[in-house]
This record gives structure tokens, sequence and C-alpha cells, in this order.
């Protein structure tokens, strides 16, 4: 289980992102309760939700279907991450042709 | 000949039946862990041990395979295997490293087997690439052709693989170690900066023995490493690395991941390190760790020149532009009438180290054609072929170009060194490869670069300096700062004989204004540089200030 996932407390809405098993592709989840491709229209679980949203994304690690799952603070819209690290998770990497 | 047959000539290690048959027993293993991790039978927590020791590591967008290249050594029909994985499994794209290795970043769990299949077909693995065992040794990539060559490192960096795989007692270390080995007065691997540095060398009676430096390192903590021994004969090389080896997994702080390398347990203990590997050395049993000369000649053969012809040096024809690429890329070699050639992965605005299936299978052939088919990889991330007739130049230049291969900048500020960074990297902390083409695109025109002359611009994603920014003449180190990039400049450092770790200038940069400094920096130099002087010359003369005062003073 990723210890990224004890993380400190939300202070702003998230989704949860992680690296599906058996290809590594960065997956998101949101309030729906399934792990998508892509974060857009997802939605985010308020801060005062986000043990309970980790709880249920939790369940995808020992269901074997993804792996090092962890919170992203996200700005709604969209929803984007507040953090350039997950909005390059989000875009993939910003340098070639072969990120497409 | 098939794909996959040896050149004649090329000049690699050598598997036997017992190393092939091992491999195919490791990947049945590996086949068999990552079925069970598929059907759910493992937890990560469980297979991640096993999968970091086959090379496999999760990153930010996807699993990586870091392949391991001996000592950087690569045949032709090796090279033309990895463009097949890069294209069946990959992206079409593979991504060489600082430590002589190849990375795909777009690995499928599902599909490791069968890379790890296909790379044994050609005597390859993954094997040591991941955990606290010795990694991949690290060597002069103009091994066996340089000029000042005094002794041929390839055998003893065969020696330590050998000795280091799947070694017993090193397979649990209290951190990685990495080993670099040079046959040169001309330092070219870095090797004050690596955990283990070693000279070969001769004695007056033309005896082969080696100086052997430890504690050096980059990441967190940058140190240049002690020289422990300024002899060690043949015979005893073995012991005495051994001996290092057994005091650093002794002592080596394993409580504390940051402090767990052995440059910080010879740094804290000074000579007091040295005179303990000494007393291990003493007590070891010497007879069965002695390096047997027939053992040596039989791998030295392994390396016996390739069948060079009795050729003068040639002048080079006219065309300009070709003059150009080869006043950069043409190195001298040791036989008359040959040359060696670096071919850059760094084209302007390109990813450094990338190259492409197609560009690996073009360098796969232009090697069987013009170098014996042995192509080298730099830990500059370039590639090399080592033994070129200088009358074939003109002909591989232009198949050079043809594959996108013939950008005339080596050793020019446009040959930057960036580890994967934040675009990759699950460590990373800021993004390197764009800066890397933001400056080779900034710095594009030739003549502006041959006008600057040698510099060396190296870029790390995060502090643990995988693009060796700690010993760059200009080296900049991406951090995170609430959550974006920023850049963090060092100046002064070398990974040479004159080895330095670079001195940190001053306040981080934006990502938009890391460029602009770097520029900044230029243009100080050129206006303060003596004649004939590099930056790091005129940095040295002039030291910091001028520069600090260039990039932080009031507008």
């Amino acid at each position: 289980m990723s210890t990224k996932a004890k993380a400190r407390p939300a202070t702003a809405p998230v989704v949860f992102t992680a690296n599906r098993l058996r290809d590594g592709r960065v997956v998101w989840f949101g309030a729906e309760g399934t792990w998508r491709d892509r974060i857009d229209g997802t939605t985010p679980f308020a801060p005062a939700a986000a043990e309970e949203g980790l709880a249920l994304a939790q369940q995808g690690e020992r269901d074997q279907q993804v792996v090092g799952v962890y919170a992203v603070e996200v700005d709604p819209a969209g929803p984007t991450p507040l953090k350039f690290r997950e909005r390059l998770r989000v875009q993939g990497p910003s340098v070639a042709a072969e990120a497409a | 000949m098939n794909a996959l047959t040896p050149p004649q000539y090329a000049r690699t290690y050598r598997y036997d039946e017992i190393d092939r048959e091992f491999l195919q027993e490791r990947i049945a293993e590996f086949r068999g862990q990552v079925e069970r991790r598929l059907a759910g039978e493992l937890t990560e927590d469980e297979f991640k041990p096993l999968r970091l020791m086959n090379g496999l590591y999760l990153q930010l967008h996807a699993y990586m395979l870091r392949v391991a290249i001996p000592y950087g050594l690569l045949n032709s029909a090796q090279l033309r295997q990895l463009g097949k994985i890069a294209r069946r499994w990959d992206r079409g794209f593979g991504h060489f490293t600082t430590r002589q290795n190849i990375q795909f970043n777009w690995t499928k769990l599902e599909d490791v087997p069968a890379m790890l299949e296909a790379l044994a077909e050609v005597d390859m693995h993954a094997i040591q690439t991941s955990g606290n065992c010795i990694r991949n040794t690290t060597t002069d990539e103009y091994a066996g052709a340089s000029p000042d060559e005094v002794v041929d490192p390839r055998v003893y960096a065969e020696i330590l693989r050998q000795w280091s795989t799947l070694h017993p007692e090193f397979t649990w270390l209290p951190r990685k170690f990495k080993i670099a080995i040079t046959g040169a007065p001309h330092d070219r691997v870095a090797a004050q900066v690596h955990d283990v540095g070693v000279l070969a060398k001769r004695n007056e009676r033309g005896e082969v023995g080696f100086e052997v430096h430890a504690g050096g390192g980059l990441g967190r903590t940058p140190i240049i490493a002690r020289k422990l021994r300024d002899w060690v004969p043949e015979a005893e090389f073995l012991a005495y690395m051994e001996a290092v080896l057994r005091v650093y997994n002794a002592l080596g702080q394993r409580d504390n991941i940051y402090k767990a390398r052995i440059k910080i347990l010879v740094r804290d203990l000074g000579d007091e390190f040295t005179q303990m590997v000494e007393r291990e050395y003493e007590r070891m049993p010497r007879d069965k760790y002695r390096l047997d000369p027939e053992i040596v000649a039989a791998i030295a053969a392994h390396f016996a020149p390739p069948p060079f012809a009795a050729l003068d040096d040639q002048p080079l024809p006219e065309d300009p532009e070709f003059r150009q690429w080869a006043e950069a890329s043409v190195r001298a070699h040791k036989k008359p009438g040959y040359a060696s050639v670096t071919i850059s992965l760094k084209p302007i605005g390109g990813i450094p180290g990338d190259a492409s299936a197609e560009q690996m299978e073009a360098v796969a052939d232009l090697a069987e054609r013009h170098s014996f088919g042995e192509i080298r990889v730099t830990h500059v991330q370039n590639l090399v072929l080592p033994h070129v007739r200088q009358e074939d130049l003109h002909a591989l230049w232009q198949g050079l170009r043809a594959a996108g291969l013939a950008t005339p900048n080596i050793g020019l500020i446009s040959d930057i060194i960036a580890c994967p960074g934040m675009d990759y990297c699950a460590l990373a902390t800021a993004r390197s490869i764009p800066i890397a083409q933001r400056i080779s695109e900034r710095f594009a025109s030739l003549d502006r670069q041959h006008d600057i002359g040698e510099c060396f611009i190296n870029i790390s994603g995060c502090i643990n300096a995988c693009g060796h920014h700690h010993v760059a003449h200009i080296g900049i180190l991406g951090v995170d700062k609430r959550g974006e990039e920023v850049y963090q400049i060092t100046l002064g450092g070398s990974a040479t004989n004159d080895a330095a770790i670079g001195e940190l200038i001053g306040p981080a940069f934006s990502y938009d204004a890391v460029v602009d400094a770097v520029e900044t920096l230029i243009t100080t130099y050129i206006a303060h540089r003596a004649a004939g002087e590099r930056f790091i010359d005129t940095y040295r003369r002039i030291g910091v200030m001028p520069f600090k005062d260039a990039l932080y003073a009031p507008a």
C-alpha cells in the first residue's frame, strides 16, 4: 500500500490517482467510484470526505487493479490538480511526440 | 549472418552456455512472478523487490525497464535488438543514461517477460540495474582506441562484471554501489565521483596495477572520492575490491537512506576507513581471490584489437559542412588511418540521450559497415563508433546525417547531460529535458557554440543528481517550491582529473527565467575571458562574483 496515501489531511477537494497494474498507465478515481483513464469529468471528494474516498480508492489496490494510490488536491473546475507534478501526470510528458 | 548474430570482430563480453542457461531460468522465474502478480497472488509489497531485481521500476506515467549495457559496450546485433524492443514494446524510442545503460519508458508489465527474452537472445538482461547491489561498471568509451590509453579498461571492467554479477555477499548492500574504471591518464569516466573509481596503470616494469579511489558521489551530499591506494597489483585487484566492499557492507549506515552510501562512511571515518580496508585485505585468504594471469589473458583475448588494416592518416575532404561535423565529432585513434567517432544524441531541441528505433538500427548498420560492428554508449549520453577508417568518415557522416544523427556539437554548450526529470521519473521534483531543449535552441547557432567553446551544462530534476549537475561547468538542479518548478545553478564543477563540485551561485530561477540566466552566464564569460580560455578557466580565474553580479544585480 502506498505510503503517500497517508499524507496530511486534505485542505482542498481531492481525487485519487494510481498506476494501473497491468500496464502502469496513470488512472484517476473520483466520487463515481471507478478508476478512469482521464481526470476530466471525475467528481472530487470534499476535504471532509477525503478519508472515505481513500478507503474506496484503496480497494483498487486490494483488487490488484492499481498500484500506489494517493490523494491529489484539485481545483474542482476540470478538475485540475493544484501541484505541477500531478498536472504533468494528467497531460503526460511535456517534451515529445512520443508522449502523445 | 542473421540479425541476432554478433559481428565477427566486435569486442564485447562473451556469454557461455552457463550464462545463457541462467538467464533463461531467471526469465522463467520472473515470468511466473509477473503472472502471479497479475493474477492477484502477489501484492505490490511482495512483488516490488522482485521487479526491481529485474530492472523494472514504476515511474510517473508507466513502468520503466532499465537494461544493463556492460561498461557501455554494444555490438551491432545488440543495438539492433534494442531498436526492435523499442519499436515492439515501447513507443519507438530508448533513452541512453549517464550510467551507459538504456531505459524504456513505456513498458507494460505484461510485456516484460517477452522483452527479457528478446534481450537474452543477444546476451543482455536487466539484472542489477536497480537495488542495493553493485550496478553496471562504467568505463572509457574510447577503450581500445584512444592514443592515450595505458591499460585497456574493458578487460578489468569485464572481470568486475563477472565478479559482481550475483555476488552473494553484495546483493543486499546498505545502498547501491557504482564503480567506474579508466585505463587512460585523462579521466573520461568521472572516476572521482563514483563509489569506487579505479585508474588502471602500469609501473616501470610494464606491469598492470590499479589506483583505487573510494567514497565519491553526487546526490544530496556531493563528495570527491578519497584515494585509498596508489597501487594494487593486478593479481590482488579483486581481493582489494572485496575488502573495500566488505568494510562498507559491514559499516554502511543502513538505517538512514540519506547516509547509507559509502561516501558518508568514507567521509566520516577518513583515514580510518583506509586502514580498515587494509586490515581486511591483509586477513583475507588472498590465494582464493588471486587473479590468475591465465584468466586475465583469456579475457584480454576477447578484447584483442580487431583486424586493423595498415593505413596512413588521411586528409579530410574539403566539404565545409562535413569538416564542421568532423571537427566536433572525430577523435584521434591509436592506429594510423583510423579515428573514433562520437555520435551526438543531442539534436538541437531534442531529448538528450534519446534514440529512435530507426536510429538504433541505422547506427547498427553503420557500425557493421565502418567500425567492426562495435558501438559504445557514453556517460554523456552519446554513442561512439570506436574504430572508423579515416577514408570512410565522409560516407559515415552522410549515413549519420540521413538518420538525423550528425549534429556537430560534441563538447559544446548544446551537448547537455539531462536526466529524465519529472517528465518521466517518479522521484523528480522538476523537469530537466525541456530545460535542455530550450538551452540548445537558444544556443542553436553553431558559430556561436564554437565561439563559446567547451562548456558542459548538466541538468538534474532532483537532488539525486542523475544528471551529474554538481560536476558541470554550469549545473542546473530543478527543485519543487510550493508545487512549482524552480532551478538552482551551480558553477565551476568538473568530472575529470581536476574533479570539483560546483558552487551554488544564489537563489533559484523560475522555469521561464532559467534559460535567460544561462545566457547571462555565457555573456559574462565572454566579456571576461582571456585568449584561449574555456568557460571553466575563466570561472576559476575570476571567481563567482562577476557571474553573481550579472545574475542578481538590480536592473
